[in-house]
């Protein structure tokens, strides 16, 4: 069984964890039918790095987990506002 | 029975058995004795009898082979428990044990027969014969039901008790041979806290039998040197008679004994597993009196039995020498030894054991084990002159001999690593098995890594115990050395594998496969190995191959012309060695949460129902009235409320605080209903949907204060609510804190007309008059000195009151409820009332009223969404789907014959044969005197008055009616009082 690296309750075994699909962006209440459907019923399934919601059921602990889906290698966790606060700067740095 | 001699030899022969105490125990019903430390198979074999069980196609007699629980030919049944290793299961008083997998007796199996047919019953039959001809189908299927599986399963067994035990440790060192002992001490004594994990009941491993070219007095020294100091090592714990079956990610591993499963979690692993020792391929080499050279060192040092009277040696390695001198040492006269090798590796050793008077044929082979009439032991052996090119030559003769030892080799059992990720390749070099692709956190050592020389193989502990403290940042102060060896490439024959025309030459004991059937999987265009071993089952078996994929690739490669560097045995998969379901289930939990009042229930004739985790009263059986049926009781519990007054136990609903700035937002993002404009002191219904629009949760929020909501969810949404809750928040980052306070208030719904009254009677600071307290308030305050949350919610169409009352006081204060209430006739009411009550209102159950689909307007709770939010989960689903024809209504409806059959939760309402909805919820309501329930229609069946079909049991159509709700007081008069 993995260990998990909680960034709450430090490494723990993986049963104590659920998961909860990708971190996606949600749409804009107004987005196209298609656009929300997408989001809603579509999971990306990717094969190599992914950002995944998970959370530390004991604790009801939410947080992300940067993970390799081929080779199962857990690269980073991080607190939700760690993690939405590094996107923002990687946005940033796209868009300038 | 048998014409074995076999007997004990005298000490200091037997190592592990004490002589001192006689054990009694049975076989196939018959009784022998044997020594404390004998395994049932050495014990059985100290009596003369080999066989064991019968092979799974041929039905051949078969016996340990290895000695060492690696084999599957020594599976018995004990009891209900089919599979047990019989080389491994310590003979205990009154240990009755059968032989498996044959029809008659095990030493006369009339499915014997079935080597006879083996020419009918050629590789991949399994795949071919089921079809043709036309038909024949069922008649294989009689055959395959009667011949499939090991064993005999007991559908009655008694429970027997299992369980689960975690450790942890830095560093875990499976195996405890000389390389385990080697690293242990090596870990631990640079301050490593360890654990040595030793399937076998005592340490020592090989030290225990092999001579390793030296005098058996220096192995046994070194061996109780060893031992002596990882014993006396506070650093070190032992764990004996524990099989480590698998090797998960991030170093979990699981041991199991036989009623426990240990889970460790260790920092490091050291793979100490050693190697399992290879069977020579020859005409009948499967029966009982051929033997590796490590099961018979096995059987004569750590048992003391003497394994045959006049033997034959076959030999490719020094190790086949050393079989020689024990077997000289014990008394047992050796015919000859028979040299696979064109020129001898070690002269010396040949020319030591010829001038004990062994002969030594150089470049021969044994062609043929010569079986006694019945194939349960052997007689002696044809001999083969081999060409240079290392094929048998037609030059021939007999020895005889009741047992020859064979020793070509061994495989390294590298199982347990594959299962981490490490994977087994063909070394060229060293005729065996490589293990590459260790995981991290881990190594090698011993013979598992190729290190066969005993002091290569204790260098090679200590090296990778040395490794495993530096992975740990300590710092040892020994430094590690890296001795000569020879390695695998001096003990294994590249190819011991000497076909005979008649066949019978097995290379998979497990499964019965012969030479000629995997060149003929080759010739069906089977030639990968992985699509050999599938064509063929070679390697399918209990043993995983262990004893088979190593002579298996040879045979596949060579006959496929592929290289055989390089290639790699078929995925190893957990459990190592097969492991009982107990095991794995361990103890059997099912939690349980009760209701601070539930000793009180019970006390007071409660029958309980599930309601999740929780167990709630279902209705109260009394003690006075026994004649009563169910339904009259929950009958004169709905009319005690509806009459005077009831009191419900709800402390299983959920609970959870919202404080913060952003607490009404947080509220109005996650339900659908409005909540800012909220008054404080005010309870407003929550409706909760998912992404897809669809209902997932209700409740009511009470708010407290203009930072604080205090809010209910269902029973069983309780946890999803709140973690969902969380979840969203992680994102939207809003100022609140939310905190599951389900048990920490319970709940009591006290209701019914006169409940005012009961309220008005109890010293409080609460006012609980009318204007005071209208519908749908909420007030704090104190109960008889008791903090409660009280609030007017319609819960049953009454006037009531809900009180949520801290956990410990809430026992204190439903018995104050009953005591002030007795007076009015108050009586405790239990959950089919409470639904029956609720149905009357036209109230849904989350979850039995609605599914998936079920989005707000579908269960005509549209007034419960507010469109005019900029937010809410599920508002853009909801918003979409209005643009579509709804395709279904949840709507109330009566039967037309409330006489007739009554329909049931789930039965279909259907229209011109088809589906167009379901009932789900349905009653007898003694208030409207007739039956009335919730279902779902087709929209044109929504409109009061309209009237359609309910299919029921048997197909019979049942009439309903569409109704508007709420059934009873359609006005909510009443508990609005």
């Amino acid at each position: 069984m993995k260990i998990i690296d909680c960034p709450l309750n430090g490494p723990r075994n993986a049963q104590e964890f659920i998961c909860a699909g990708e971190v996606k962006q949600e749409p804009s209440q107004d987005a196209a039918i298609d656009e929300w459907a997408d989001f809603v019923f579509l999971e990306n399934n990717l094969k190599g790095v992914v950002h995944e919601w998970w959370c530390h059921v004991a604790s009801s602990y939410w947080f992300v987990v940067t993970r390799d889906t081929a080779t199962e290698r857990i690269i980073a966790t991080y607190r939700p506002d760690e993690f939405f606060a590094s996107q923002r700067q990687t946005e940033g740095a796209d868009s300038e | 029975m048998s014409k074995f001699t076999t007997s004990r030899l005298p000490e200091p022969w037997g190592s592990v058995i004490n002589r001192d105490h006689t054990i009694s125990f049975r076989f196939e019903g018959k009784g022998y004795q044997g020594y404390e430390g004998d395994t049932l198979a050495s014990a059985l074999a100290a009596n003369g009898v080999m066989l064991l069980s019968r092979s799974f196609k041929y039905h051949r007699p078969r016996g340990a082979f290895t000695f060492a629980g690696l084999d599957a030919n020594s599976y018995v049944q004990v009891g209900d428990e089919p599979n047990v290793l019989a080389d491994m299961l310590p003979i205990s008083a009154g240990l009755s044990a059968m032989g498996q997998n044959y029809l008659g007796s095990l030493y006369r199996d009339h499915a014997v027969h079935a080597g006879r047919l083996s020419r009918f019953l050629p590789v991949g039959f399994y795949y071919r014969a089921f079809f043709r001809p036309k038909g024949i189908w069922p008649l294989w299927e009689r055959f395959f039901r009667r011949a499939a599986g090991l064993g005999k399963i007991n559908c009655n067994a008694d429970e027997a008790y299992f369980d689960k035990q975690y450790l942890f440790a830095d560093v875990a060192v499976i195996g405890g041979g000389p390389a385990g002992l080697s690293a242990a001490l090596a870990a631990a004594r640079a301050g490593a806290n360890v654990l040595l994990i030793e399937e076998a009941a005592t340490l020592g491993g090989s030290l225990n039998y092999a001579r390793f070219q030296r005098h058996r007095r220096d192995v046994d020294s070194l061996r109780d040197s060893l031992i002596g100091q990882v014993e006396q090592n506070d650093n070190i714990r032992v764990l004996v008679g524990a099989t480590c079956n698998g090797w998960f990610p991030d170093n979990w591993l699981a041991l199991s004994r036989p009623n426990r499963l240990y889970k460790l979690r260790a920092k490091h692993v050291i793979a100490c597993t050693g190697s399992v020792e290879q069977a020579m391929v020859f005409r009948n080499n499967d029966l009982p009196g051929v033997l590796p050279a490590s099961g018979t060192q096995r059987l004569m040092r750590l048992y003391g039995i003497c394994p045959g009277s006049r033997a034959v040696v076959a030999t490719a390695n020094a190790e086949g020498y050393d079989v020689v001198l024990d077997l000289l040492e014990a008394g047992i006269s050796v015919q000859a030894v028979i040299d696979v090798n064109q020129s001898a590796a070690s002269p010396e050793l040949v020319e030591q054991v010829s001038t004990m008077g062994v002969a030594v044929h150089q470049a021969c082979t044994v062609g043929e084990a010569i079986p006694r009439t019945g194939l349960r032991s052997i007689t002696g052996v044809v001999i083969n002159k081999l060409a240079e090119s290392g094929e048998a030559t037609g030059e021939s003769w007999q020895l005889d001999c009741d047992l020859l030892v064979t020793s070509v080799g061994y495989a390294p059992l590298g199982q347990l690593v594959c299962h981490a990720g490490g994977e087994l390749i063909y070394d060229d070099a060293l005729n065996s098995f490589i293990v590459t692709n260790v995981p991290p956190d881990s190594g090698l050592a011993g013979s598992v890594n190729h290190r066969y020389a005993l002091d290569a193989v204790l260098a090679d502990g200590r090296t990778a115990g040395l490794d495993a403290a530096r992975a740990l940042g300590l710092n040892p102060e020994a430094d590690s050395q890296i001795m000569p060896d020879s390695g695998a490439g001096g003990i294994n024959h590249p190819y011991p594998i000497y076909p005979h025309r008649k066949g019978k030459d097995f290379v998979d004991f497990d499964e019965d496969q012969t030479v000629a059937d995997l060149q003929n999987a080759v010739a069906d265009g089977f030639e990968h190995p992985e699509l050999a071993k599938r064509y063929s089952t070679v390697g399918m078996g209990p043993s995983q191959g262990r004893l088979s994929s190593l002579n298996a690739l040879r045979i596949v490669q060579r006959v496929s012309g592929d290289h055989l560097a390089g290639a790699s045995v078929t995925t190893q998969r957990p459990p190592f060695k097969p492991v009982s379901f107990g095991v794995l289930a361990g103890r059997s939990f099912e939690p349980e949460r009760l209701t601070p009042m539930h000793r009180w229930h019970a006390d007071n004739g409660a029958v309980f129902m599930p309601a999740g985790m929780w167990k709630r009263p279902a209705y109260y059986a009394g003690n006075k009235d026994r004649a009563a049926t169910v339904a009259e009781q929950v009958a004169e519990e709905v009319a005690v409320i509806r009459g005077n007054v009831g009191v419900i136990d709800v402390s299983t609903l959920g609970g959870i605080e919202i404080r913060g700035p952003d607490a009404a937002e947080f509220l109005n993002r996650m339900y659908t209903f409005a909540y800012k404009k909220q008054p404080v002191g005010r309870a407003r219904y929550l409706l909760m949907t998912d992404d897809t629009g669809g209902i997932v949760d209700d409740g009511v929020a009470c708010r407290l204060d203009d930072e604080h909501f205090y809010i209910t969810t269902t029973t069983t949404g309780s946890d999803t609510v709140y973690r969902n809750m969380l979840r969203r928040n992680a994102e939207w980052g809003l100022e609140i804190d939310a905190l599951n306070v389900t048990s920490t208030y319970a709940g009591m719904n006290i209701a019914g007309p006169m409940s005012r009254q009961v309220m008005e009677k109890i010293e409080s600071d609460m006012d609980f008059s009318k204007d005071a307290f209208p519908y749908l308030a909420v007030r704090q305050g104190t109960i008889n000195g008791i903090p409660v949350i009280a609030m007017r919610v319609g819960f049953v169409g009454e006037l009531g009151y809900e009180l949520h009352v801290p956990w410990t006081q809430a026992l204190a204060m439903w018995k104050k409820l009953i005591a002030v209430g007795a007076q009015f006739g108050i009586r405790p009411v239990g959950v089919e009332a409470q639904r029956v009550l609720r149905l009357e209102k036209g109230h849904i159950i989350i979850g039995q009223d609605t599914d998936s689909l079920t989005m707000p307007r579908d269960a005509a709770l549209d007034w419960a969404v507010t469109s005019s939010k900029p937010y809410f989960i599920g508002k853009p689903a909801i918003g979409l789907s209005e643009t579509r024809p709804q395709s279904r209504l949840l709507v109330g409806f009566r039967l037309l014959n409330s006489d007739g059959p009554v329909p049931e939760e789930s039965h279909l309402v259907v229209r011109d044969d088809a589906i167009v909805g379901r009932v789900t919820s349905v009653a007898w309501s003694e208030a409207l005197d007739e039956v009335i329930g919730l279902a779902y229609v087709a929209p044109e069946q929504a409109e009061s008055g309209a009237n359609f079909q309910i299919k029921v049991s048997q197909g019979l159509m049942v009439a309903a009616q569409t109704v508007q709700t709420p059934f009873y007081d359609p006005e909510n008069l009443r508990q609005a009082l």
